[in-house]
């Protein structure tokens, strides 16, 4: 009998595994199943990216680099975020490459938090932030988001939410699994009140390219903020680059400086090969990137309106490449309302609840796939709506 | 450009219903709007596009260059549309460079696309000269890639 789990740590073996595998495992088995729950892009990285990489291999480029990324790939990124976000990063000391956002996010928590700090953030999120919180011994304080406000942090939310303590916050606009954005009136108040309560914002801005209503706006970008935000910031959703595992950070001098202390050790540097094809597609991933932006948009408005016409109330998401249907008119909660459509129809969705607790009662569903299969997906969703009584 | 003209172009296999629903149209509005492309001359037609490996059993596909002489003969075009209206040619362009014409023929076997550039192209007046060349394997057709099978097979089903 493996007794080893007394090695592992408590606060490891307290935290509770991602919603989202146990699906996986079910999903993985099932012959016929038609998935929804697709976090990434269907698309494959733009040929040009990929000769990047390639070339990268071929000229025999396959060493370490500096810590934070070569210094051509941070001038791009310094380049790329002036222009489309507006903040201007020096390349020597306010950017940082990392294994994609995840990697970035955690270190920035690693060189923030100390333990019993409190961090805000909000729900429903992805999955790993408040684990990663919890894994830096601090302490994570959800605020709820709801429907009716299009999922956009109400900073009226926010403020009931605070506390003492309350170190950081987190956004991720527009947000997984919600496609939830927040406009500019709402960041200049959330700005207004990070000011006023002196909090650190990280921002996870990952899935901005990807906005389809309005332009996108970062907190980083507003007045009193740039010295007080860590823009966070990768390649996988606006250029499918998923498997790449390469991000940035921007930010002061000073985090960006801890950052980078827990990123030499634990990591060293990003694969270079990664790097030189996220130079690539920064100087000419655009016109790729529009062309799959507008793929997502019109699945989205067909995954939306049938939803909405299957009587699954769904609010049209402004970001990303998730619908969030309520599926409380079915009378299920979320976790028995996957799990049904699952077994009976062999359609995968992700209840909200693995999102956490404010995604009770809606379910995610990716429209970051073939017309082919959300089209199966709304006749079988269809039919298994047909066999239950609602409200 | 028109909706349901883009969506056939993405190659997905969905019928005239299917569009219907993804488009908020009704099948009926797409038939009329594939009607009204025809009309216009805009779409020739639909095909499905086969395996090449499947299609290789029963047929041989070759694509000739052929050089012309226009001198009293009608000019490209009349010369064009004489090789294009032959059931055997597949498509049939104009080509700049070292030879005019470029066509796609497909035949039984070899011996038959043999005989269709000795008997019949060779004998259009204004045919100077002919060079075939037999198609040996297809790696990517009409933007389809031959044999993608597992490149993205450890793409879990379900992710964050």
């Amino acid at each position: 009998m493996d007794s080893s789990g007394r090695f592992v740590a408590r606060h490891v073996a307290t935290l509770p595994k991602s919603g989202i595998r146990d699906f996986f495992a079910i999903v993985s088995k099932m012959k016929d199943a038609v998935s929804l729950g697709i976090g990434e892009p269907d698309f494959v990285t733009p040929y040009h990216i990929r000769e990047a990489a390639i070339s990268s291999l071929e000229k025999g480029r396959t060493s370490y680099t500096d810590n934070r990324g070569t210094q051509q790939f941070r001038e791009e990124i310094s380049r790329y975020v002036a222009k489309n976000y507006g903040p201007e990063y020096d390349p020597e000391t306010e950017i940082l490459g990392t294994i994609g956002v995840s990697e970035a996010l955690d270190i920035l928590l690693r060189a923030t938090l100390n333990p019993g700090d409190k961090v805000l953030y909000h729900e429903p999120c992805y999955v790993s932030y408040a684990p990663s919180v919890t894994l830096c011994h601090a302490e994570a304080i959800p605020i709820r988001t709801v429907s009716a406000d299009q999922f956009a942090l109400d900073p009226a939310a926010l403020r009931a939410a605070w506390q003492p303590g309350c170190k950081l916050l987190v956004l991720n606009f527009p947000t997984n699994p919600t496609g939830g954005t927040a406009d500019r009136a709402k960041l200049e108040a959330i700005a207004k009140f990070a000011i006023e309560k002196d909090l650190l914002v990280a921002s996870d801005e990952i899935y901005s390219e990807l906005t389809f209503e309005g332009d996108h706006v970062s907190i980083a970008s507003l007045p009193g903020m740039r010295e007080r935000t860590v823009f966070l910031h990768g390649f996988s959703k606006a250029f499918a680059m998923t498997g790449f595992r390469i991000g940035y950070a921007c930010g002061p001098a000073a985090v960006i400086d801890g950052m980078l202390k827990v990123h030499q050790y634990g990591i060293m540097c990003a694969p270079i090969m990664s790097q030189e094809a996220a130079v690539e597609a920064l100087r000419n991933g655009r016109d790729s990137m529009l062309h799959m932006r507008d793929k997502y948009r019109e699945r989205r408005d067909f995954i939306v309106r049938r939803f909405n016409e299957l009587g699954l109330r769904c609010h049209l998401p402004r970001g990303a490449f998730y619908a969030f249907p309520d599926i409380t008119s079915t009378g299920m909660d979320s976790m028995t309302f996957a799990q049904k459509l699952l077994e009976q129809q062999k359609v995968a969705m992700v209840p909200g609840t693995a999102f956490g607790a404010a995604g009770a009662g809606f379910c995610r569903a990716s429209f970051s796939t073939s017309y082919e299969k959300i089209h199966e997906a709304g006749e079988r969703i269809a039919r298994f709506l047909d066999t239950i009584p609602r409200r | 450009m028109n909706s349901v003209l883009k969506l056939i172009l993405d190659g997905e296999a969905l019928d005239t219903a299917q569009i219907g629903k993804i488009l908020g149209l009704g099948a009926e509005a797409v038939d009329r709007e594939l009607a009204a492309l025809r009309k216009q001359g805009v779409l020739l037609g639909m095909r499905p596009v086969l395996n090449p490996s499947y299609e290789s059993e029963h047929r041989v596909r070759a694509v000739i260059e052929i050089k012309i002489r226009t001198e009293g003969v009608g000019g490209f075009d009349g010369i064009a549309e004489r090789i294009s209206s032959f059931e055997q040619v597949e498509s049939c362009y104009l080509m700049s460079g070292g030879y005019d014409l470029l066509v796609v023929v497909t035949a039984d076997n070899l011996y038959k696309v043999a005989g269709f550039v000795h008997e019949r192209l060779a004998r259009i007046d204004g045919v100077q000269g002919t060079s075939t060349h037999f198609f040996l394997r297809a790696y990517k057709k009409d933007g389809f890639i031959v044999n993608a099978e597992g490149s993205r097979r450890d793409q879990p089903s379900v992710s964050p």
